[in-house]
């Protein structure tokens, strides 16, 4: 009987965790993209909310590690799960095709590796630019003196090669959403043939409401020229 | 009875050490009724008229059951159509004119033996590690001593209809054998038959199907269009649940 951790390195716990790790990470992107969505709330709505969270101190950072593992396991496995398959067939197809049908393959599922590397290294500058970057601080209507992300995130996507580079990785993520909820499901064990095509096209939707929310926010920035947008209020 | 012309492109390879390469073959006066194994038969008898090698491929029943047949026609395992194996596979779906290229499947675990022939061996080792039910000899018990309900039954009676051709395999991305793997642990699983050994049965056959260097499932769901038998990918859902309930 192998153990838990020799489980979790056999091809079926692989796959199970990365669908549970799958899932973790479309939880954080969904809390994500609710609190960017605090830009269009009061003037002072986004550095409250990041005061909010950094209010939280060690357990901020606890949750950040915790985040940070999951990232590393959903991305290693899914590297892994890559590399292996050269070594699986070593001499390839003249001519390949799906057959469809039933077929997930697609764009969308047969980038994964691609979108999942882009979005790897995407996360390491974003990472750097935002929580890491150089931010002056805003005084919030109660006095109190807080890091002041809303105008970095402002000042950053006037620049077109954020906006427009953001824009095309989010693109990337709602391609890899577009095959990863459905397939985090099926990993999980989910039977029911009828359930499974339901949770296919709520997950394609899903991916698209994630993409275009994230990336909606870069280009009104871009176009609506921060302050002077209609849905942005500074003080 | 109209007859067409193909042009054929087959792999051709001596034996395993040797690289191989794409031959090309014109057929002439091919009839639409005939199989696409009957085609090949055809192609081998002008072949052998003409002093050539003939191109190995397996079959056995050409009756859809056997498995044995598993060609890659123009990138599809089994060809083009959907719940059919390449033996029952007619070659009224071609035109005249047409060009169709065979590859064997293609996979470090199925090494090929000779032109299309690959071994297959690395699937009758997976049964061996667990593919089975221990039972005492003697007298066949009554069928219906156990009872097993309808929806049960008919599900392990899906997941039993492999016929371990490998197309899953051959169409995978990844070469994986979740699927073959999935549905043998299944179908014995699901019955009060196999029931007793699923623990050991599914730790078994998943460690063996790893060991013979098959790649990861990635949830193409690739294998169920290809399948002859139209296996659903539920089969890999349950070989997923019962291995982490043997874990926990």
């Amino acid at each position: 009987m192998p153990s838990i951790i020799e489980a979790f390195q056999s091809q079926v716990g692989r796959k199970i965790l990365t669908g549970i790790t799958g899932f973790l990470l479309v939880f954080f992107i969904i809390f994500h993209l609710v609190g960017n969505l605090a830009i269009f709330g009061e003037p002072d709505a986004m550095n409250s909310y990041s005061h909010f969270l950094h209010e939280f101190g060690p357990i901020l950072w606890f949750a950040r590690i915790g985040l940070l593992a999951v990232f590393v396991i959903h991305a290693w496995i899914g590297i892994s799960i890559w590399l292996k398959k050269r070594k699986a067939r070593p001499v390839n197809y003249n001519v390949y095709s799906s057959k469809g049908g039933p077929s997930k393959q697609g764009l969308s599922s047969r980038s994964m590796a691609f979108t999942g590397v882009v979005l790897l290294i995407f996360v390491i500058f974003h990472v750097n630019t935002f929580a890491f970057g150089d931010m002056g601080t805003a005084e919030l209507a109660d006095g109190t003196q807080v890091h002041d992300i809303k105008t970095l995130v402002l000042d950053t996507f006037q620049n077109p090669l954020y906006a427009f580079g953001y824009t095309f990785v989010m693109i990337l993520l709602g391609a890899h959403l577009g095959h990863g909820i459905w397939s985090a499901f099926t990993s999980l064990t989910l039977k029911s043939k009828k359930a499974s095509a339901t949770i296919y096209t709520i997950g394609i939707i899903a991916a698209v409401i994630l993409a275009v929310g994230f990336l909606f926010i870069p280009l009104y920035i871009y176009f609506g020229g921060g302050c002077e947008a209609a849905l942005i209020q500074c003080n | 009875m109209s007859e067409m012309t193909i042009n054929l492109k087959i792999w051709r390879q001596k034996n395993a050490d040797d690289p191989g390469r794409f031959e090309e073959y014109r057929l002439p006066e091919v009839n639409e009724h005939m199989s696409f194994l009957e085609m090949l038969d055809v192609l081998n008898e002008k072949l052998i008229k003409e002093d050539k090698d003939p191109v190995e491929f397996d079959y056995d029943c050409r009756e859809g059951i056997c498995g044995s047949c598993n060609l890659v026609i123009n990138g599809r395992a089994h060809g083009p159509k959907h719940k059919t194996a390449v033996c029952q596979l007619h070659m009224r779906n071609y035109s005249d004119g047409d060009t169709i290229v065979i590859e064997p499947p293609r996979a470090a675990a199925f090494p090929v033996i000779r032109d299309l022939v690959v071994d297959r061996t690395a699937f009758d080792r997976i049964i061996e590690a667990g593919g089975y039910i221990s039972v005492g000899t003697g007298a066949a018990p009554e069928a219906n001593l156990i009872p097993v309900p309808r929806d049960t039954s008919e599900e392990a009676f899906d997941y039993a209809t492999c016929i371990g051709c490998g197309a899953c395999v051959a169409a995978c991305p990844n070469s994986s054998a979740a699927l073959f793997t999935g549905a043998k642990i299944a179908h014995l699983n699901l019955l009060p038959q196999g029931s007793p050994e699923r623990e050991k049965r599914t730790i078994a056959m998943v460690e063996q199907m790893e060991n013979e260097g098959f790649g990861d499932c990635s949830n193409y769901a690739e294998c169920e269009a290809v399948c002859p038998v139209g296996i659903s990918i539920s089969a890999i859902a349950q070989m997923r649940k019962d291995y982490m309930k043997a874990v926990f």
